[in-house]
């Protein structure tokens, strides 16, 4: 495990997120509606190498990262049709399936989720965060909250997302109360749903 | 029992941010995430803010640094993509064996249905049958059937322990846990849940790793099973 390998920083990048996050769900649709090569060797060409990217700092051996990356990639491909802009980015959209590949191939576990058909049992009756804030939005909000995160918050989530550690294990790890992990978690979180208008 | 989808009703008890980020980060092990998954199936409320921790996930993708992939990753793709059919979105509802509409479909990849699994006697008024057994990495899953009245010993956690109702009710020194609420003990808590309704309580218990777990399972199989 990469575990504690050094920490970026929390700042996220420099170029505009937001022109190839759209170009990235315009691609998505257009892969599922008409199966298109050239968008999907568009998604391809963004996604896979940060796809592998992630499986790296996972844990996953050179050769294995490249082919969960490609894994992650034709799921894309199969799973197109089941992307809706309206609930996520393409990106958050990539990520979930990325993760789902990385826990059955490196951890042999599954990722238990809430199909939609589950969901159909019980209508929402809260309001979509979504329909008060375009995606564009969202996205610029979001990655402002992210680079707004303390060093102490910014750790904790990024020990969460790329090292596969559990609040406990990261309390352990970081010789911190468990309530100090817990609480860091609950700000972050916090400044993210402001951000976002989501708050309660 | 009623499952814990119940129309109408919202959990009041939900997890702790640390939990559903955990989830979304996909960093918790399958027991706890079976847990969350159950309570998120009941919780409009956790799902936008689980939302949120995915929309994360995907911003800190997108910011990764990117590793070059050999030029014939993408043609060796593109040659497989033929062979890969799609999957179409799913029919709203899908057809639901006679028996089988009781079990919450999440717990249909483990269990079956609820009412052929192999339930043993735990103790008075208490049956499990073990969703999970430990894996590897660690954690497992059991669901207890609970008697109305039946209390539970009085126990702490070592480890980091879930109980998620799925029908029936119990309450402990922190509160009241009806269908889909989740109780989240770690080893700062330390509780006596009863069953206090008039019908069964049905619930899931998630653990995490084995070395931590002295929770409730480790609690109840001590002084019943390892006599």
């Amino acid at each position: 495990m990469r575990g504690l390998a050094p920490l970026s920083s929390p700042s996220m990048t420099e170029r505009d997120p937001l022109e190839p996050t759209d170009e990235m769900s315009r691609a998505l649709l257009a892969v599922a509606t008409v199966r298109d090569r050239a968008a999907f060797a568009r998604l391809f060409a963004h996604f896979a190498p940060r796809v592998k990217s992630y499986m790296l700092k996972l844990g996953a051996p050179p050769q294995r990262a490249k082919d969960l990356a490609q894994d992650t990639m034709l799921a894309v491909w199969r799973k197109a049709e089941l992307f809706d802009p309206a609930k996520a980015e393409a990106a958050t959209w990539v990520f979930t399936i990325a993760r789902n590949l990385r826990i059955d191939a490196l951890r042999r576990e599954r990722h238990p989720e809430v199909s939609d058909d589950a969901l159909a049992e019980h209508e929402d009756d809260r309001p979509r965060a979504d329909a008060l804030l375009d995606g564009a939005q969202r996205a610029k909000r979001l990655r402002g909250a992210l680079s707004d995160l303390t060093p102490e918050q910014a750790q904790v989530v990024h020990l969460s997302f790329f090292a596969d550690l559990a609040h406990p294990v990261i309390a352990e790890r970081l010789n911190l109360p468990l309530g100090t992990v817990k609480s860091r978690l609950r700000l972050a979180m916090g400044k993210i749903r402001k951000a976002l208008g989501d708050e309660p | 029992m009623t499952g814990a989808c119940k129309t109408g009703h919202h959990p009041k008890h939900h997890p702790s941010d640390a939990l559903l980020v955990g989830y979304g980060a996909g960093s918790l092990g399958e027991g706890l995430s079976l847990a969350l998954a159950l309570h998120l199936a009941s919780c409009p409320e956790c799902r936008a803010a689980l939302a949120d921790i995915d929309a994360v996930g995907g911003a800190l993708l997108e910011a990764l640094p990117p590793e070059p992939l050999e030029r014939l990753t993408l043609a060796d793709t593109l040659a497989c993509l033929d062979a890969a059919r799609p999957e179409r979105r799913p029919p709203s509802r899908h057809f639901v064996p006679p028996g089988e509409s009781r079990t919450p479909s999440l717990l249909r990849p483990y269990v079956g249905s609820l009412a052929a699994a192999p339930w043993q006697r735990l103790a008075p008024g208490v049956r499990r049958v073990e969703l999970l057994p430990r894996t590897p990495r660690g954690g497992s899953a059991q669901l207890l059937r609970i008697a109305p009245g039946t209390a539970l010993p009085h126990h702490g956690h070592g480890g980091l322990e879930l109980t998620v109702v799925l029908s029936g009710s119990f309450t402990d020194e922190l509160g009241r846990y009806v269908a889909g609420d989740v109780a989240e003990a770690d080893d700062e808590v330390r509780h006596q849940p009863i069953a206090d309704g008039h019908e069964e309580c049905l619930c899931l218990i998630a653990t995490d790793a084995p070395l931590r777990f002295t929770g409730l399972m480790g609690r109840l199989m001590q002084p019943f099973i390892g006599l």
